[in-house]
């Protein structure tokens, strides 16, 4: 291990601007697929920011009884989709109308009999914010005897989930175009390093190294270029994410989890690019 | 120690490298093998180091049989040979001592009997002052000796030197040379290929000559038939 440890660090000190060079590819390659990242993670954000106004009102018959309502509440917030469910009686529907609908104030002002139904409103836990689960929900609380009616957007969850599922689609498929990308020029990298010791590497086997003595040290400084590449990466992805807020709009950046994947991507992309390069270059001489 | 049975090669694009070459040299054995280039001694060399493999006959090494060789018994058997190049084939960025050690690392010798190693080796072909020198400061003649040293290190039982002169003046040919020939009387076997005839005849060493990939003179063989025909 020692002497891996020692070959592996050997070829940043005897190939410098190699090495360098290396690193900068990764990280530019890796910061392209960063960026595209912290695009998917603010439209995910965005959506998600929408999806939490996804809710199930379900208004109430006149004159429905309060104990069975309690009753319901607790029924409905035991539903294995809902977050919550709140009661809003005839008297806070009219307060809410009263307080939002500034340019009615004066008809609410005049009107002798509260025309609002009592309601419960119902949120959902997410991942069960889309036209199927609310649906289901829509059904089973329309079973309730003292429920009139039930709404909930029907037009605009369906396109809440068509914006989702593109959203998705592009990003996989945008996503997995950019790291293919990011893969090749990886990999050619760490090929012209493999090939710049193909001298050195055709010693090692006249003097009886192994493939796998020779293959050692050059998964170790692939991996470790890919480290220091993804490192790179996360560091110019903070710069543009700190010019964006600054000059742009207001975003958010990735979680501490986000950031590690990214590296460990980069340390595994540098280990399988070597580890395919020096194996092609091994079974060829 | 090293076979060779009607053993043929041929060229990946045609036509052959060796054609029904048989011959077999000895424990502690010094064989020059001769020709002109393109006669076919590299590759006899390849086939003993097993770069290469026969494309009929059989070749044996060492106790390994080259045909039947797994990959990664190849190593195993390089290990018991030391190679040595026209071109010396040196890490450049790694001194003499650097180099050498080299050999042993990748066997897994214990690190701690590396040093001691290297330097009796090096002492060995007379260059334990120049261990820290990098090839570049080193003579043609200075290079070839720590490419032997490096071949030495490991005791193999076989060293093969091929065209070891060929890139060295005469003096530094002649030191080479030498060098081998006091190995060889240590007890390691040497097959050396080479086209220089004069140094064929400095002494008095099996000769293997090869012409257009056939083998045309065996020393050996023929000194055995005069005996047998003398009354």
């Amino acid at each position: 291990m020692n002497l891996t440890f020692r070959e592996a660090m050997l070829t940043f000190k005897r190939a410098p601007l190699l090495s360098v060079l290396s690193v900068t590819t990764i990280a530019f390659s890796l910061f392209v697929l960063g960026l595209f990242g912290l695009v998917v993670v603010n439209l995910q954000d965005a959506l998600r920011g929408v999806e939490e106004r996804v809710e199930v009102v379900a208004y109430l018959l006149p004159g429905a009884p309060i104990e069975g309502t309690a009753q319901a509440l607790k029924d409905i917030e035991a539903f294995p989709e809902v977050q919550s469910a709140t009661y809003v009686s005839e008297d806070d529907a009219l307060a809410r109308a009263r307080a939002e609908l500034i340019e009615l104030r004066d008809v609410m002002q005049e009107l002798e009999r509260n025309p609002l139904p009592a309601s419960i409103e119902v949120k959902l836990k997410p991942g069960f914010r889309d036209a199927e689960h609310v649906s289901a929900v829509a059904e089973r609380l329309r079973g309730f005897g003292f429920v009139d009616d039930v709404r909930f957007g029907r037009d605009w969850v369906e396109k809440l989930d068509r914006l989702r599922g593109l959203a998705a689609a592009v990003g996989i498929v945008v996503g997995a175009a950019f790291a293919v990308v990011a893969i090749i020029i990886i990999g050619t990298t760490i090929r012209m390093a493999v090939l710049q010791r193909s001298r050195e590497i055709a010693i090692m086997r006249l003097v009886g190294a192994t493939d796998g003595f020779i293959r050692r040290p050059f998964l170790l400084q692939g991996a470790i270029k890919g480290l220091l590449g993804g490192a790179v990466a996360i560091g110019l992805s903070f710069a543009a994410y700190v010019l964006i807020n600054r000059y742009l709009l207001q975003s958010s950046f990735f979680t501490e989890e986000q950031g590690v994947a990214i590296v460990a991507f980069g340390a595994l992309i540098g280990l399988v690019g070597s580890a395919l390069s020096v194996g092609r270059h091994l079974q060829r001489v | 120690m090293i076979k060779f049975t009607n053993v043929f090669k041929a060229f990946p694009k045609g036509g052959l490298a060796l054609k029904d070459v048989s011959f077999h040299v000895a424990k502690g054995e010094f064989g020059f093998l001769t020709g002109h280039s393109g006669a076919g001694k590299s590759t006899v060399m390849k086939l003993i180091y097993a770069e290469e493999r026969p494309t009929s006959g059989e070749v044996r090494v060492s106790g390994y049989n080259v045909n039947e060789m797994r990959p990664r018994e190849v190593p195993l058997l390089r290990r018991k040979l030391g190679i040595v190049f026209q071109d010396f084939r040196l890490l450049e960025d790694r001194t003499a001592e650097e180099n050498v050690a080299f050999a042993l690392e990748v066997t897994g010798a214990r690190s701690s009997t590396i040093p001691a190693r290297v330097m009796r080796v090096l002492t060995q072909v007379g260059l334990a002052a120049k261990a820290q020198a990098y090839p570049r400061e080193l003579s043609g003649g200075e290079q070839q000796r720590v490419a032997i040293a490096r071949a030495l290190v490991n005791e193999p039982t076989v060293l093969l030197a091929d065209e070891p002169t060929g890139n060295l003046d005469e003096r530094a040919t002649r030191g080479v040379f030498q060098l081998l020939r006091d190995i060889n009387a240590s007890g390691t076997a040497v097959v050396m290929a080479t086209h220089d005839l004069d140094l064929v005849r400095q002494a008095p060493y099996r000769v293997i000559e090869l012409q257009e990939g056939a083998l045309v003179y065996d020393s050996a063989v023929d000194e055995a038939r005069d005996q047998a025909a003398a009354p």
